[in-house]
């Protein structure tokens, strides 16, 4: 059955098959009166190749979210589930970029050995081993840096050797947590499109947490809109802008700034 | 840059001063306690680099290394083991704080009890209390290892080998090696003692034996080389260390500035 799939077909959410379920799902930390029920009761899809951004305000209960996608805590109730298999464990098809970059990358390796450490036990030949991490630390623009230690680079480029090491592992669900935050516009704008030519490129799944509201807008399919304690979606809007985009000519569509503005309504609406 | 020289300057011009003036001071010594510095160095070189140079000081260095070694081993082991396993850790941080409370040297009258006065005895008692350090900061040192890093570990499904010894273990090395440089001294310490508890072969019983027989530069021969022994191990741990850790004395460096 897997046979008769029809290429993905952007901008058309009703045809795209479901790859990341999220049904009813809950999580509170910590348990008896100090108990914080931190997301309630969630459920949204992503389609296979699809491109989802979530928006939502600080301390929302995002970065919980993701990691109970990506299986590293579990959910209270509720199930996150891809290709209809209940997410139990960091599951394999699966790379995350984690928000505090800084933090994510081992000090005593360097860039290119960062990027290398998870492809070791995939066992690939040597010369795609290599052309894997030349590829990805090019597209992020640190070829030049791959011998220094993270510790030698400044917070954006730390930023992109946390995204070249999950685009080296070539996942098939890649998320990213808020992974533009501290680059400059310029190398904002590229990773934004780095991230749509490979969706193009692989066909992978792509979920992004961010704060900006223009870049939701500009790399997705579709907007969840979280809100309110617990967090809750409050909208899913889906974008209808034509594909390839591009930075100048889809920001300055009409249609661009029209759904910036329903974005934008949805997270200032009082809960 | 001149300060670097000037500091410099002092560190190895205070040390040479001191001594200059040792031999001053001692030249004419009659006092039998404070013999000349000469004599010392005179004896210091029949003593230690021909005639016991074979049997006491490699004898003492070789139980100084083997100990020190099976500590390292043992107590960075038995620390993974402590802090990754729930129920050893359970089981056996208690007696761990219990035991390290126990002065190192209190131990080998234990282990002359149980094990008498041989090279055993030395070897064990030295291993025993100079993996303490070690077993303990390896267990913080785990323990402390990022939360961030372990998720990124478990994301990238890195396997059970691969965390211990591409994240947990360089990740703790910082602190294993702070403990491992207490675990020196303590090997050191341990290895005097025990030699200067009943034995009659190393540089600690020769030393104790000249003191007892009131031969005094004899003894203040032994206690120099003592110094130059325990000076040169911990330059050479100095050494390693700043090569291994290069990631973290770097990045400590550059946090600083
Ligand atoms: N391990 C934890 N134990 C208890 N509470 C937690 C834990 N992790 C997060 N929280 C709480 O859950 C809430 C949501 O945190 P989360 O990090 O998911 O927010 P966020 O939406 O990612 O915020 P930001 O946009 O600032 O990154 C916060 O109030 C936080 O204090
Ligand atoms: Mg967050």
């Amino acid at each position: 059955m897997k046979l008769q799939e029809k290429p993905v077909t952007v901008n058309n959410a009703a045809a795209v098959p479901p790859r990341l379920e999220v049904t009813a799902l809950s999580k509170t930390y910590g348990s008896g009166p100090s108990a914080k029920c931190v997301i309630e009761d969630l459920t949204f899809t992503i389609g296979t190749g699809e491109v989802v951004c979530i928006v939502g305000p600080s301390g929302v209960g995002k970065t919980t979210l993701l990691k109970c996608l990506a299986g590293l805590q579990p959910a209270t109730s509720g199930t996150a589930a891809i290709d209809g298999r209940t997410i139990a464990g960091p599951p394999a098809e699966m790379a995350l970029v984690f928000q505090d970059y800084s933090r994510s990358l081992m000090p005593w390796l360097t860039v290119r050995k960062n990027v290398r450490l998870p492809l070791r036990h995939l066992r690939l030949p040597e010369a795609e081993l290599n052309q894997r991490i030349n590829t990805a630390l090019e597209a992020v623009g640190l070829a030049h840096a791959a011998n220094q230690y993270p510790w030698q680079l400044s917070g954006g480029m730390q930023q992109r050797v946390a995204i070249a090491r999950a685009l080296a592992y070539r996942p098939e669900i890649l998320i990213m947590d808020e992974p533009f935050a501290s680059v400059d516009a310029q190398t904002r704008f590229e990773l934004e499109d780095l991230c749509l030519k490979i969706r193009e490129d692989f066909g992978m799944t792509i979920l992004v947490v961010t704060h900006d509201i223009d870049e939701a807008v500009y790399l997705s399919d579709r907007v969840v809109v979280l809100g309110a304690k617990p967090a809750r979606v409050l909208d899913v809007v889906d974008i209808d802008l034509p594909a390839p985009r591009d930075q100048i000519s889809t920001r300055a569509l009409p249609e661009f700034a029209e759904q910036r503005t329903m974005v934008l309504s949805m997270i200032r609406k009082p809960a | 840059m001149n300060r670097k020289l000037t500091n410099w300057a002092l560190g190895v011009g205070t040390p040479f001063l001191l001594v200059a003036a040792w031999w001053m001071f001692s030249e004419n010594s009659t006092n039998t306690f404070f013999p000349p510095l000469g004599m010392i160095l005179e004896r210091f070189q029949a003593l230690w680099l021909f005639e016991h140079f074979e049997s006491d000081v490699m004898l003492s260095l070789r139980n100084l290394v083997v100990g020190y070694a099976l500590a390292t081993v043992i107590g960075v082991g038995l620390g993974f083991v402590t802090a990754l396993m729930p129920v050893a850790r359970w089981a056996l941080d208690p007696l761990i704080h219990f035991l390290r409370g126990i002065p190192p040297v209190a131990l080998v009258p234990i282990f002359i009890s149980l094990i008498g006065f041989g090279i055993e005895m030395r070897l064990v008692s030295i291993t025993l209390a100079a993996m303490f350090p070690t077993l303990i900061a390896t267990v913080d040192g785990i323990r402390s290892v990022d939360s961030t890093l372990k998720d990124v570990s478990s994301v990238y499904r890195l396997t059970r080998a691969e965390k211990l010894a591409q994240v947990y273990l360089p990740a703790a090395g910082p602190q294993i090696a702070s403990g491992m440089q207490v675990s020196l001294q303590v090997a050191f310490v341990v290895m005097i003692a025990s030699e200067m508890l009943g034995s009659s072969q190393g540089i600690g019983a020769m030393t104790l034996l000249a003191q007892q027989s009131f031969m005094t530069s004899d003894m203040w021969a032994g206690i120099l080389l003592l110094g130059v022994i325990g000076f040169g191990a911990n330059l050479v741990f100095e050494v390693i260390k700043n090569k291994v850790l290069a990631w973290y004395v770097g990045s400590k460096r550059l946090a600083r500035s």
